[in-house]
């Protein structure tokens, strides 16, 4: 089948690319755009590590197809850090050893600011059942618990003063 | 404090398998046997090979005389050798088995072309399971020991128990699956794969394919955990190492999950009858244990199927004064997939085994659970301990390790709450495990073990760079551990230096010292044993140079700062980046002659032990007895392993291996069925813990140093694994006991729990 073309954007910046219809939209992302930060864990949806914002929602990659994306606009782990400063989220992973080898940090990050754009304010429970969609088998979710529990009050902040968090 | 590796990977920067690509790049894909056992007729690719975008499709005629198999060996007697082929040959011998390997312009071209490769399968009966395979004879791995006379204290012993054990299969499933890149340039082959192991894979590499290790490179990069799972060599390594060869272009294979649950290494499953001997005031004087482990169809590279049922034997007795004991291990061959290393490996079962058995002795002389361990324990000024099972045990001290966990748990409050619970009918159960570890083994230990595949030793080189700068490159690396942080503040403390001034090397032999790698619980100990011994030594030369230009005696040289003063004259000082630029650009007048330009060590150890760390567990589970469903809902360490470097990173692989371990004893199993296929097959049916099932952790630390590890460091990486399962299964069966459910299987089944509620 012929390649198709698709525009779509990524972390602000307006992209473009043709493809196979059957591309996936984290193998587009990783070769087409070079964006290797979203990772592939598992391929059929329950890791959790190739999770993105598709138009400000957390979505798996790995189960969209490029195509699907087109006129869309999509934030990656790339797209986090503002002005070369880590988001407070990203801080917070540090601070709180919430990563260990790296490899699910970043769909771990993504869906934590969606969890954190639905709650701004959430229970450890809250947290613990919207990280549930992402997998980590390095931390146990210890640390991971405490940095989005940490970032949260520092994005309510940074709202309030008009900072794009 | 922070890590240092965060940064680049809280960014997306991480440079992870997947992530390198090199010019002219192809796919590889394998195609795997649907039958657990087999005879191939014939393969069939002239149409995959005509699909588009395929450059080769490759069986095991085409690597004939290009590739040896991974044949482990293991001294002594008992052993049946085996040799995994980098592709099947005549025959497949379990479901999942590589049989051709597609080499294309895409992933999903070569996907494609593995649909199109016929292949003429003659199925055969297959072996699924240890009784089976017991009654075929297919035993690859059987040794037996005895110590003191067994006999006599079991027939003079008032207190017997005779049980058997079950743990079912898993997997340690690392988030980044396995993968491997290979380019050959007509002199060398350069070799990126996600392992634990850069440097034995290069040799292995090297010996399979008929090269010399010199024009092997073997380079790690960022692994995306490993949990031993990547401790091993697999034929999927060789095969894409020898495709890189006849393909004449750089190929890669990146592992899907399904063929990570489907054909990697697998663990654990294995079954031990355990008989005990103990007096009415609940001692236990003598054990007996048989154990056979399901070691699927080959040995395992380079660890062998001995792996887990020796060391479940041997590390039965834990941290109790057994006397006399005696075992018979065994591994048996199936049409499964092989059984290898997964975090914890050969302690688990021994972990868990001993730790039932304890609570089934308390149950029987009505003792707390507690109280038969304090009864049991090997006191501290006992230590060094020769162990029932020929262990020496370095140190511990568990009477007070346990003491500390109840506190922390407050012990007699949650059994006040548990009465609480129970009058109320809810099944609150409360479960204590202790065990000892050995970490940071030495060659002498593999010898020992017959494994001569192994090396068992480790090596690392620090160099001060001409602007003063440190770098250091070592054949361990990390998968997640913090290695690049650790080792910056080792050798930060003892060269002077700020943190950021350290950088760990990639993990690349071209660059690193040989080693083994890292893997049981061994790179605390070889931080020590290495990088901590060559910083002296670069510290040294500092110094003497140092006390050279300031004229002072070298033992007068303080390095602090960034510069070298002389004690008690902080004005007497020149900088440390000074000092380095003289050693590569020496002053007029040359450098003090015993000295020499340059400031590079490179140190090899051998580890003197295994060195044994120790931890107690206390886990607080509920079971719902309609859905048969526990929830864990507290969870309490005490551990020890010597003085600690990084407690950030140490408490990390706490939380991290308990988790492992809660997963292993409540959720997980690669199922078969009787044809030796698999029913688990994705990660919605096998269950890996979520944030939603595991509790908040609560750890305590305990510092018995070391007397034979330098710096008194002991290895703590596995412990959780070990730890937990123990802990959960005594927790789990102290809920339902009144209901009469024996817990004596691992994982622990809903189904299982479920009969406690058709009992009303």
């Amino acid at each position: 089948m012929n390649d198709v073309a698709l525009r779509l954007t990524v972390n602000g910046q307006p992209r473009e690319g043709r493809c196979a219809p059957r591309k996936l939209l984290v193998d587009f992302l990783r070769e087409d755009l070079a964006l290797t930060g979203t990772h592939v864990g598992c391929e059929h949806g329950i890791c959790g590590a190739c999770t993105i914002l598709v138009n400000g929602e957390a979505a798996r990659s790995c189960l969209m197809l490029a195509v699907q994306a087109d006129g869309a606009e999509l934030v990656t782990i790339e797209g986090l850090m503002r002005d070369g400063v880590l988001h407070p989220l990203q801080e917070a992973f540090r601070e709180h050893h919430g990563l260990q080898c790296g490899f699910c940090t970043p769909g771990m990050l993504m869906t934590a600011l969606d969890l954190l754009h639905v709650k701004p304010e959430p229970t450890e429970a809250d947290v613990r059942e919207g990280l549930s969609a992402v997998l980590c088998r390095c931390t146990g979710y210890h640390g991971i618990l405490k940095a989005v529990q940490a970032a949260a009050p520092r994005m309510v902040t940074a709202a309030h003063q008009g900072r794009n968090a | 404090m922070k890590r240092l590796e965060d940064p680049r990977l809280l960014r997306g920067r991480g440079r992870y398998l997947d992530d390198v690509v090199l010019p002219r790049l192809l796919a590889v894909a394998f195609v795997r046997s649907p039958h657990a056992h087999a005879g191939l007729a014939a393969i069939e690719a002239s149409a995959a090979r005509a699909m588009p975008g395929v450059a080769a499709v490759i069986t095991a005629a085409e690597l004939r005389g290009l590739v040896r198999p991974l044949a482990p060996r293991l001294a002594g007697p008992g052993f049946t050798p085996s040799a995994w082929p980098a592709l099947a040959e005549r025959a497949v011998q379990f479901c999942g088995e590589a049989v051709a390997a597609v080499v294309a312009d895409s992933p999903y071209a070569a996907a494609d072309a593995c649909e199109g490769v016929r292949v003429e399968y003659e199925p055969r009966p297959a072996v699924t399971d240890i009784d089976g395979a017991l009654a075929a004879e297919r035993v690859v791995f059987r040794r037996a020991y005895r110590h003191g006379d067994v006999d006599a204290v079991f027939a003079a012993a008032p207190i017997q128990l005779r049980e058997r054990f079950t743990h079912g299969r898993c997997v340690a499933a690392p988030l980044e699956p396995r993968g491997v890149l290979a380019d050959w340039d007509g002199e060398t082959l350069t070799v990126w794969s996600s392992t634990q192991i850069p440097s034995a894979l290069r040799s292995t590499l090297a010996a399979s394919l008929g090269l010399q290790e010199t024009h092997v490179r073997v380079i790690a990069p960022d692994v995306g955990g490993g949990f031993g799972l990547k401790t091993h060599v697999f034929p999927e390594e060789l095969a894409v190492a020898a495709l890189a060869r006849l393909v004449g272009r750089p190929v890669k294979w990146i592992e899907t999950r399904r063929e990570q649950l489907l054909a990697g290494a697998h663990a654990r499953e294995q079954r031990m009858d355990v008989e005990v001997a103990a007096d009415p005031s609940g001692l236990v004087r003598g054990l007996r244990a048989r154990v056979v482990a399901d070691a699927g169809a080959y040995h395992i590279y380079p660890l062998t199927a001995a792996l887990e049922p020796l060391g479940s034997a041997a590390i039965l007795p834990g941290p109790y004064r057994a006397e006399v004991y005696e075992y018979e291990a065994v591994a048996v061959r199936t049409n499964k997939p092989p059984l290898g290393a997964y975090r914890g490996v050969g302690m688990t079962m021994g972990a868990f085994v001993m730790e039932r058995v304890l609570d089934l002795l308390a149950e029987r002389l009505a003792l707390d659970p507690a109280e038969v361990r304090r009864r049991n324990f090997i006191p501290r000024e006992a230590y060094p301990f020769v162990s029932a099972s020929g262990l020496t045990y370095d140190s511990g001290d568990f009477p007070k390790a346990l003491e500390q966990a109840l506190a922390l748990a407050d012990y007699d409050a949650l059994r006040r709450e548990q009465a609480q619970a129970r009058a109320a009918g809810r099944l609150l159960g409360i479960g204590v495990a202790c065990y000892t570890e050995y970490t940071g083994m030495g060659s002498d230990v593999f010898r020992r073990r017959g494994m001569h595949d192994v090396r068992g030793v480790e090596s690392a080189t620090v160099t001060m760079e001409p602007d003063g700068g440190v770098r250091c490159a070592t054949s361990f690396p990390s998968q997640g551990q913090g290695h690049a942080t650790t080792i910056a503040q080792v050798i930060a403390d003892r060269l002077g230096v700020a943190l950021e001034r350290v950088r760990l090397a990639p993990a690349d032999t071209a660059v690193a010292p040989a080693g083994s790698g890292t893997f049981g619980s061994r790179g605390a100990v070889s931080i020590g044993g290495t990088v901590a011994v060559a910083a002296d030594q670069v510290r040294a030369r500092l110094q003497v140079l140092a006390g050279h230009l300031l004229e002072a005696g070298v033992e007068d040289v303080v390095l602090e700062g960034e510069r070298a003063y002389v004690r008690g004259l902080p004005d007497r000082a020149v900088a440390i980046a000074e000092l380095a630029r003289l050693a590569y650009s020496p002053p007029c007048g040359g450098l003090p002659a015993a000295l020499g330009p340059g400031l590079s060590a490179t140190v090899y150890f051998d580890p003197p032990g295994p060195t044994f760390s120790g931890a107690v567990h206390v886990a607080v589970v509920e079971v719902d007895p309609a859905t048969g469903r526990v929830r864990v809902a507290r969870y309490v360490v005490v551990e020890d392993c010597g003085p600690v470097v990084n407690p950030t990173i140490v408490e990390g692989q706490v939380h991290g291996a308990v988790a492992q371990g809660l997963g292993e004893a409540l959720q997980e199993t690669l199922a078969y069925d009787e044809d030796g296929q698999l029913l688990t097959g994705t990660l919605m049916d096998y269950a890996l813990p979520k944030a939603d099932d595991v509790p908040a952790f609560e750890i305590g630390h305990l510092e018995t140093p070391s007397p034979i590890m330098p710096g008194g460091v002991k290895g703590m990486g596995e412990g959780g694994t070990i730890g937990a399962p123990a802990a959960v299964a005594n927790a789990v069966a102290d809920a339902v006991r009144a209901h009469g459910v024996r817990i004596t299987a691992l994982p622990i089944r809903p189904e299982t729990l479920r009969a406690v509620s058709s009992q009303g």
